[in-house]
């Protein structure tokens, strides 16, 4: 087991992106300059963090960035698993998110649930030169034909839609009108935007224009919430929503991990939304509060410390009969919770993290590797925006590196100087670190692992840490024999 | 070591109780289709009523088996050395080239993008293309640029040459910075299509690079260059070679991307492992000739080779299977004037001693296949050869030379009679000919799983991509260890399949 080095102060965070930068072109240097800092006492106290974030990133860099397209079918509608969704244009942006974010659900593929296919207009050099409205307008025929049950179309645009001024919005209102059921247009290219950040912007506002508000709830009661901004990969939705309903709420929607165009649609009648990717799905929520008075809140079910606060945060939104429950539940798992900890925590003390993921989980499972006496040495995001940013620096210690956007060369050097234990970000990442010996884990599909949330997301979140980091695998790289 | 807890991953959790009660809860609020009406649609989609809408499909497109142009401009950019792929566009498309490959090969596979956004659909990418090749030969010091694009570059029509000219002026590379660059639109072809395009790129560029004319390059006395296609298995990259050597032949694998997608664990990362270098390509015209290890995915190349190298090619479809084993060494012998040797010729008997062991379990079976043409064309091959009969050949991204080509390889043995091809077709199209026309195995790549399991129809896992099979593109399937390989996966599924679908009594010890 290696030593445990004390952590870096945070001058030499700073001599350290100086020396890391020099590798820049000056443009770009000063550009990029602006994507890191290091925290200290000062700003973890007054949760000021200077990081640019959701500006473009400079070409040529290695990004680990993807588009807008991405933001909107591969996360936020892509999910909903009763309809189905075109991916509008050339084969590719389809066939490449087919299948891959593991979105759990429900039903039976190609029949009632159409997650894991892939479904491409599949344009020509006649559909860009003449343009793939009527195309459209029978793929909508052909898609009632092959799917009678599917509830509803969206269009999920790539970038030539755009470029060549397709007007989908027009085939949108013609299909829902002749089909009966909605059609939606989404204006995802993936040139627009700066990430997939704009992609769950543009993804939010075409739910709230077509589908927010338009279902009915036969009864309400008091407890009814909604699960926002899980999107279930590996079941996480499903270990979160048994702890909810343990603590006597009832969920009436999950956005959007295995669900549903009704869901998405009763979702108004919700008395609490509960966000958990405050990045992807804040649009709606404020959309909801301003529209219909709904109140909404973040929750962190990551670790059992974060999630035992997070369920006395929920409960505390409710009456006794909740916040009894709360501590019902809470005590029921905090044996067994306390079990997991006693057997990895000895594995893992002092073992130095690295992350790198989307837009909230970088900051969100810090404190499940604390609670597995990891420490987080340096982390950020791909595509989050400055709110992110100020809410991570306050769950940091002093010295911990933030950076923004970082490319494969930022992430590189750092490893290396940082002499991590451990690296968590993506696939386009994974397979470097396993290289040099560094044990990884994918942060984005659970490495085809999970659920990571909530309690029994806690386990086996705890058993894949343990198993990246101390498998013998590692003692067998060397370059002699 | 017992815990005093029990860990359930995604496998085992759902199947518990409380969760399943919880899925009931659920369906409250879904307004879900009752349980018989899924059922009764589950039936409907296989009925041959439903089988002929779907044939009847014109515009809509199901799961096909094709990715576009620049994953497979990527691919081949890959097989140089010290060269970055860079896709002048959008950025999402590389981070989409990256996974997509990294998790077929398990491999890294470092690619830059030129990420062009809303002004450079308005203005043009020339700005995002100069500052990209400051900044990626700045940072990951490439000896080379093979550049391709995305359908965003396409459409708004940005002029590489002038581009990449202007870069040149303005200092963001070096005059002499070697790069090619091929136009590979995502609405034209596919993968191999790009790999094509860019293949010829490079090899025209760099044959011809510093004036050099590549039909006067000195002669090499028993040379030969092959050209592997878009082939996704590192293992071929092996066989070939070895094959070569015991050969006695002088090769040259053009675009060899193999060490690059197969690097040592040791402790360090490079960019760059391997690959073709530039003195290999520009040498490479005065050999014999270039062998073409797959045509379709190699026509503008091989096109390229024959003009302007002045150079003999040869182009076959996948050698997969003895037969088109034996031919490639009998054109690689003719070309070379090396006799095939006699440990060749014992290598090839025992793989055929392999057939004769196994040839009553795949006698008569039906099999059914999806994937690439030069692939399917193999995999037929073979088939015919060991006495299996494909039956449905689906090629997403086939065109008309090709279905006519695979019709004469079908007509050409018994075992073919049944074989209908289908080009255009999708892997939806695949499912009804697997329910409503049932076979005993399918040949396809991971994206096939859904297919195969509607129609409850064993999967071996051939092509790309591979996702959720570890390692099978480290062993060939081509080439007589390919051969071997390949009817080993093959004969080994069916006795799985056997011993599955036992009821006891023919649980047999020996087969």
């Amino acid at each position: 087991m290696s030593t445990i080095e004390k952590r870096l102060p945070a001058e030499k965070g700073e001599a350290l992106i100086q020396e890391l930068l020099e590798a820049y072109p000056e443009k770009t240097r000063k550009l990029r300059a602006k994507h890191f800092e290091v925290a200290t006492e000062e700003n973890i106290e007054s949760s000021k963090c200077s990081v640019k974030s959701n500006i473009k990133s400079r070409p040529g860099v290695m990004t680990p960035r993807g588009c807008a397209y991405a933001g909107s079918k591969g996360v936020v509608w892509g999910p909903i698993k009763d309809m189905v969704h075109i991916s509008h244009g050339p084969v590719g942006c389809g066939q490449y998110s087919w299948g891959t974010r593991r979105n759990y659900q429900n039903g039976v593929l190609g029949v009632s649930a159409f997650g894991a296919m892939q479904i491409t207009s599949d344009y020509q050099e006649k559909d860009i030169v003449f343009g793939g409205d009527k195309k459209l307008e029978q793929m909508c025929r052909e898609i009632t034909e092959m799917f009678p049950l599917a509830k509803g179309i969206s269009v999920q645009s790539e970038c030539p839609v755009g470029l060549i001024g397709d007007d989908i919005e027009a085939v949108g209102r013609k299909m829902t009108k002749e089909l009966s059921m909605p059609v939606v247009p989404v204006r995802c290219e993936g040139f627009r935007g700066v990430s997939q950040s704009l992609g769950h912007h543009i993804a939010n506002d075409a739910i709230r224009d077509h589908v927010m508000g338009k279902g009915s709830l036969e009864e309400s009661t008091p407890y009814d919430v909604c699960i926002i901004g899980d999107y279930n990969i590996g079941g996480d939705a499903w270990a979160s929503r048994i702890l909810l309903e343990k603590i006597g709420l009832r969920v009436i929607a999950q956005w959007t991990g295995d669900g549903t165009l009704n869901e998405v649609s009763i979702a108004h009648h919700s008395k609490l939304n509960l966000i958990h990717c405050y990045r992807s799905m804040n649009y709606i929520c404020t959309t909801m509060e301003e529209q219909y008075g709904i109140p909404w809140m973040e929750y962190n079910f990551f670790g059992p410390t974060k999630t035992y606060e997070s369920l006395r945060k929920i409960a505390a939104r409710f009456d006794s009969t909740i916040q009894e429950n709360a501590e019902r539940v809470i005590a029921e798992y905090k044996a067994e919770m306390d079990a997991v900890i006693a057997k990895y925590r000895p594995r893992l003390e002092g073992k130095k993290v690295m992350l790198l993921i989307g837009g909230l989980r970088s900051g969100h499972t810090i404190g499940a590797y604390e609670d597995l006496g990891m420490e987080i040495v340096a982390t950020g995001f791909e595509f989050a925006h400055k709110e992110e940013y100020t809410r991570t620096i306050k769950d940091l210690e002093n010295g911990t590196i933030l950076y923004d956007d970082p490319t494969a060369f930022d992430l590189e050097f750092l490893a290396e100087k940082l002499n991590i234990d451990l690296m968590g970000s993506g696939v386009k990442e994974k397979y470097v670190y396993h290289k040099k010996g560094i044990p990884f884990r994918q942060m984005h599909s659970w490495d085809y692992s999970g659920p990571y949330h909530g309690f029994d997301g806690f386990k086996v979140f705890a058993r894949d840490m343990d198993m990246a980091i101390n498998s013998p695998v590692w003692g067998l790289i060397k370059k002699t024999v | 070591m017992s815990d005093s807890f029990v860990t359930r991953d995604h496998n085992t959790l759902f199947a518990s109780g409380e969760y399943k009660e919880q899925v009931e809860r659920k369906r409250q609020f879904e307004n879900p289709c009752s349980l018989q009406e899924v059922e009764s649609t589950l039936e409907y989609t296989k009925t041959k009523e439903y089988a002929e809408k779907n044939f009847a499909r014109e515009a809509l497109v199901i799961n096909p088996a094709k990715a576009c142009q620049p994953l497979g401009a990527v691919l081949a950019s890959l097989g140089f050395a010290k060269t970055l792929p860079f896709v002048q566009g959008s950025q999402g498309c590389v981070a989409y080239f990256r996974s997509h490959l990294a998790r077929h090969f398990k491999e890294p596979v470092p690619a830059v993008s030129s990420s062009m956004t809303e002004d450079a659909a308005v203005f043009g990418g020339m700005n995002n293309l100069i500052e990209g090749l400051r900044n990626a030969t700045a940072l990951y010091k490439p000896e080379m640029i093979a550049m391709s694009t995305t359908c965003m570059a396409e459409v708004i029509g940005d002029d590489l040459s002038s581009f990449i000219g202007n870069a040149r002026n303005q200092g963001a590379i070096p005059e002499d910075f070697p790069i090619a660059f091929a136009n590979t639109p995502s609405f034209v072809g596919s993968h191999i299509t790009g790999y094509d395009s860019m293949m010829r790129s490079m090899l025209s560029y760099l044959a011809e690079r510093g004036g050099a004319v590549p039909a006067e390059a000195p002669a090499k006395e028993g040379a030969v260059n092959v050209v592997m296609g878009f082939d996704t298995y590192t293992g071929d990259f092996a066989e070939v070679k070895r094959l070569f050597s015991l050969l006695g032949a002088d090769l040259t694998v053009l675009g060899d991307y193999s060490d690059n997608l197969d690097s040592p664990a040791d402790g360090e990362y490079h960019y760059y492992y391997g690959g073709t270098t530039p003195e290999q390509v520009q040498a490479a015209p005065g050999a014999a000739g270039t062998i073409f290890l797959q045509k379709y995915s190699t026509k503008k190349t091989s096109v390229m080779i024959k003009e302007k190298w002045n150079q003999e090619t040869v182009s076959f479809f996948s050698p997969i299977g003895v037969a088109a084993t034996d031919k490639l060494l009998a054109e690689a012998s003719r070309l070379t004037g090396k006799p095939i040797p006699e440990e060749l010729i014992k290598e090839r008997g025992r793989v055929v001693d392999a057939y004769t062991d196994s040839h009553p379990y795949l006698h008569g079976r039906r099999v059914a296949m999806a994937g690439d043409p030069d692939f399917l064309l193999g995999l037929i091959s073979f088939c015919l050869e060991v006495g299996l009969e494909p039956v449905h050949i689906v090629c997403t991204n086939g065109d008309k030379d090709f279905e006519e080509e695979a019709n004469e390889l079908l007509k050409s043995s018994p075992y073919g009679i049944d074989g209908k091809v289908y080009i255009g077709k999708d892997l939806w199209h695949m499912r009804s000919l697997l329910i409503t026309d049932p076979v005993d195995f399918v040949y396809g790549s991971t994206h096939m799983k859904y297919a195969a399991k509607d129609s409850n129809t064993p999967l071996i896992r051939v092509g790309f991509p591979i996702f959720d099979r570890h390692h099978l593109h480290r062993y060939p399937i081509i080439g007589y260890q390919g051969a071997l390989n390949l009817l080993t996966l093959t004969v080994n599924s069916v006795l799985e399949k056997l011993d599955e679908d036992s009821p006891g009594y023919n649980f047999d010890l020996v087969r």
